[in-house]
């Protein structure tokens, strides 16, 4: 992946096939590390699942019999010299998974973080039944989106409707422009 | 700075047409939104579909949605276009600008751009 907000995209969507109806996207960046956090309270997986999902030749999925979601951006962690988990519960009261990448921003196979605007108004214009969080902090301050809220102002307008989308994406990037 | 009343207001425009769109679709545009799709470009793609949509005013006659691999994950990133009564097209190895093109020429004119196409055999060749 050219931008690590591809793998978010892409490890999200696993969130979303999970059932989630809530999925966090936290990002956090201090001077030299960045750590993505994705947490959902979708089915889960039990640990047998959690350990084969690392595993490029385990997938979900039925045209192919590899995934390699997780995996890459799993590389792309500890190609920095980062860190990598999944931890995950399939119990009643508090199902759901959450994925822990730590990068080290000063290596030199670190990849930039690219356009998360993007990423954020994709997974909504595809999911819009599905709430999102997202918060990405950094020294200059925080941006944060919450689908919750802009849902309850809707009132039924779907949230994958082009004006929204769009109010979305500004939203976001005027926030970007007050921190950096 | 961009507020919740700004969306209120959008709100507010858009409760007449969310009925209007119930009836509608009769073209659906669905892009591969796989890990494969997904490192090949189809982000950008999709968010050109999104875009010229709307821009061209055929909101109302085009849905575009997302799905997992199509299970052609060396032609990524990958479109399908659907429509009533017609055979799927199949849009292989899409880019933003190609993406500009369908909409344009196959979506608002209905002609289906043979060279972005991938044919069956084709597919089956691999």
């Amino acid at each position: 992946m050219k931008e690590l907000s591809l793998n978010i995209l892409d490890v999200t969507e696993n969130s979303v096939k999970a059932g989630a109806t809530l999925t966090e996207i936290l990002l956090e960046e201090t001077e030299n590390e960045l750590t993505i956090k994705i947490a959902d309270d979708g089915c889960g997986m039990d640990e047998e699942t959690v350990k084969s999902v690392v595993d490029p030749f385990y997938t979900t999925r039925t045209t192919r019999k590899v995934g390699l979601g997780v995996p890459l951006l799993k590389m792309a962690a500890e190609q920095t010299d980062g860190s990598f988990s999944v931890q995950s519960s399939v119990k009643e009261e508090n199902h759901g998974t959450v994925v822990t990448a730590v990068f080290n921003k000063n290596h030199l196979d670190f990849t930039p973080l690219g356009d998360v605007v993007s990423t954020l108004t994709t997974l909504i214009q595809g999911h819009p039944d599905t709430d999102f969080y997202f918060s990405h902090k950094k020294a200059g301050g925080v941006v944060t989106l919450d689908t919750r809220e802009i849902r309850q102002v809707l009132e039924g307008v779907p949230l994958n409707s082009y004006e929204v989308i769009k109010w979305i994406e500004e939203y976001l990037k005027e926030q970007y422009s007050l921190i950096v | 700075m961009k507020s919740l009343a700004e969306l209120q207001a959008i709100r507010e425009k858009m409760k007449d047409k969310v009925v209007l769109r119930e009836d509608s679709g009769d073209i659906r545009v669905v892009v591969g939104m796989a890990t494969c799709g997904i490192a090949a470009g189809a982000r950008p793609v999709l968010n050109t579909f999104v875009e010229e949509v709307n821009n061209h005013g055929l909101a109302s006659k085009v849905t575009v949605s997302q799905t997992g691999c199509i299970g052609i994950c060396q032609f990524e990133p990958v479109v399908e276009v659907y429509e009533a009564g017609k055979e799927k097209v199949t849009y292989v190895r899409m880019t933003a600008e190609k993406a500009k093109e369908v909409v344009e020429k196959h979506l608002k004119s209905g002609k289906v751009i043979a060279e972005y196409t991938i044919t069956n055999d084709r597919l089956i060749g691999g």
